[in-house]
């Protein structure tokens, strides 16, 4: 659906030079929930604005739908930015419109007649569960309820891509939440491609079917949801996976650990199928090593389930060997923390 | 003549100096404000779209609007108006009297207004002009749907202030024989010692301009939903 090629961004001011992108390659299937994460100021609100041409790249080619963005200027690049939604942190609503008015904005903007916008007015607003808030002006609204009007706004000209600059950002946990369950929902139905930009990996865990992380203006690594959880290739993305699953057992207790013989502390990952199989009680029966478990934690990406088990192992080696066969066999990716022997 | 403000005699004959005087303020203020905002407000409008990172960047229109802008602001009202007398009266056919006197508070005017706009305008958020450019719309929507509409009650406001200052340059006007209550203060005031009429002048000035603000604040109170 969107191809990235060679992007690169360098603003140029009076002070020199920021190079907020460099070369960055990125292929967006139609239909996936793409996060794109990274500290601040790592280039990710340069990147999606990009998408969109609302930043001009200074290098590099940006296809939507099979046609390059950077080449449309004037009225086509208007017309092509219509077909691509966009919400913002902080909404960017018009505060002298109501609810409906502002839905009804981009509709305007198009030349929609009036009938049109009325009907595809109140087609979206309960869409976005809003149907009574449409008299309403956006001071009278919560954060959440704004940013689902910028979400029924991004849509009333029924897009094909969707992008999101740290749209839950100014939001409480449980709004974002709901903002993020809206994303899905409408993912889903209407089969949009959604493009999501955060800092946070709650909200790549909560809703996202691929990851890509950029780092000081390059993109590091990139991976469906399920890999990077399961097996984080960069220290980057191993830290964002440690932020939702933390998983650093106590300093002390490591120190205390290694001191055993024939102990070994390892950690697996599980997804799906094998997070409701009896993994512990078939590893201690097939390779008689003793198990202590450490830190267990269960938890969804999307809607899979993901677990993680950090375990103390116990026995010689032979039998050691025999549980990492078992668990291999099982499909679990097994890292060692420590090694006591 | 005293100061008897029960003689009918004495509140008829400053009734007939009064009434037309303020019929002749009121006539040059709405009409030198209105010519002065037709003029001004796209001035004003050039001067934000045209500014670096704005929607039609362009630092030469920026720089130059803003120098003739800057020059027409720093001439004193009494100076221009002066100045601008022989334009005036190729212009209106005369350079005396009531009509005569919009000219210069127009050309005094718009600059002004120019710059109460600017400073209107440039109070819409940013990301809301984004969000704008996000949708497809173009310089000419951004400007008519987004900036005017979401800076409607602090231009009003800037109106508000705008009026009451035409109202000063109006008194001014009238002491060169423009008319109107500045012409009615010198002319009896002043020349001729009528402090009753100088002071009533003033409480008259006074009430317009207290009328003129709060019809403002009302306005812009009503017209704002942040
Ligand atoms: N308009 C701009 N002018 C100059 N530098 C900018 C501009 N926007 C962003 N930058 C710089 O580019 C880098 C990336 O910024 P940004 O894309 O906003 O990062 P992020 O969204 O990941 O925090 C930063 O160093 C920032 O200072
Ligand atoms: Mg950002």
């Amino acid at each position: 659906m969107i191809e990235i090629e060679n992007l690169s961004k360098t603003y140029s001011s009076r002070h020199g030079c920021t190079k907020a992108l460099e070369n960055v390659s990125l292929v967006i299937p139609r239909g996936a929930v793409y996060g794109i994460i990274g500290l601040s100021g790592a280039g990710k609100s340069t990147l999606v604005r990009c998408l969109n041409l609302l930043e001009q790249p200074t290098g590099g080619r940006i296809l939507v739908g099979g046609q390059d963005l950077t080449k449309l200027s004037g009225k086509a690049l208007r017309q092509a930015r219509q077909k691509i939604g966009m919400i913002f942190q902080h909404f960017n609503l018009l505060q002298s419109r109501t609810v409906a008015e502002n839905i009804a904005f981009p509709l305007e903007i198009a030349k929609l007649s009036k009938a049109e916008i009325q009907s595809r007015v109140t087609e979206l607003l309960p869409l976005v569960g809003l149907a009574e808030k449409a008299n309403a002006y956006p001071a009278e609204l919560s954060g959440g309820q704004k940013q689902r009007v910028g979400i029924a706004r991004a849509l009333a000209l029924k897009p094909e891509v969707l992008l999101c600059d740290e749209a839950t950002s100014a939001l409480d946990p449980q709004t974002t939440f709901s903002i993020l369950s809206l994303l899905r929902e409408i993912n889903i139905t209407l089969g949009l491609t959604i493009v999501i930009i955060t800092h946070e990996m709650k909200v790549i865990k909560e809703i996202c079917t691929h990851v890509a992380v950029l780092h000081q203006s390059q993109i590091i690594e990139t991976a469906t949801v399920e890999s990077v959880f399961t097996n984080p290739q960069s220290p980057i993305a191993q830290e964002f996976v440690a932020s939702v699953f933390p998983n650093e057992l106590p300093v002390e207790l490591l120190q205390e650990l290694s001191e055993k013989d024939q102990t070994e502390i390892i950690r697996i990952r599980f997804l799906g199928e094998n997070a409701t199989q009896p993994v512990i009680s078939d590893l201690i029966r097939g390779s008689e090593v003793k198990v202590n478990i450490l830190y267990g934690s269960i938890d969804h990406l999307r809607s899979t389930l993901f677990g993680s088990l950090i375990l103390e192992l116990q026995g010689s080696p032979e039998q050691l060997a025999n549980a990492h066969t078992y668990l291999k066999s099982r499909g679990l990716e097994v890292e060692v923390v420590k090694n006591g022997a | 003549m005293g100061l008897d403000f029960f003689e009918p005699v004495y509140l008829a004959k400053l009734a007939g100096l009064l009434v037309p005087a303020v019929g002749e303020t009121i006539y040059m203020v709405a009409a030198a404000t209105l010519l002065a905002y037709i003029l001004g407000m796209p001035l004003g409008v050039f001067l934000v779209v045209s500014s670096p990172g704005h929607i039609l960047p362009n630092p030469w229109v920026e720089k130059t609007l803003g120098t003739v802008i800057n020059i027409l602001r720093s001439a004193p009202f009494i100076i221009l108006m002066v100045a601008l007398i022989p334009i005036t009266r190729a212009l209106v056919g005369t350079s005396i009297g009531t009509t005569a006197a919009i000219f210069p508070l127009v050309i005094s005017t718009a600059p002004f207004v120019a710059r109460i706009v600017e400073t209107s305008l440039k109070e819409v958020p940013e990301g809301v002009i984004e969000a704008a450019m996000s949708m497809g719309a173009s310089p000419w929507q951004i400007i008519i749907k987004v900036l005017l509409p979401e800076a409607r009650a602090s231009l009003i406001m800037g109106t508000a202030i705008t009026t009451i200052s035409v109202v000063g340059y109006t008194a001014m006007a009238g002491t060169v024989g423009g008319g109107g209550l500045g012409d009615l203060a010198i002319q009896y005031g002043y020349n001729r010692f009528r402090t009753d009429i100088m002071l009533i002048t003033i409480a008259v000035l006074v009430v317009i301009v207290q009328a003129i603000q709060s019809l403002g604040t009302a306005m812009a109170k009503k017209m704002s939903h942040s």
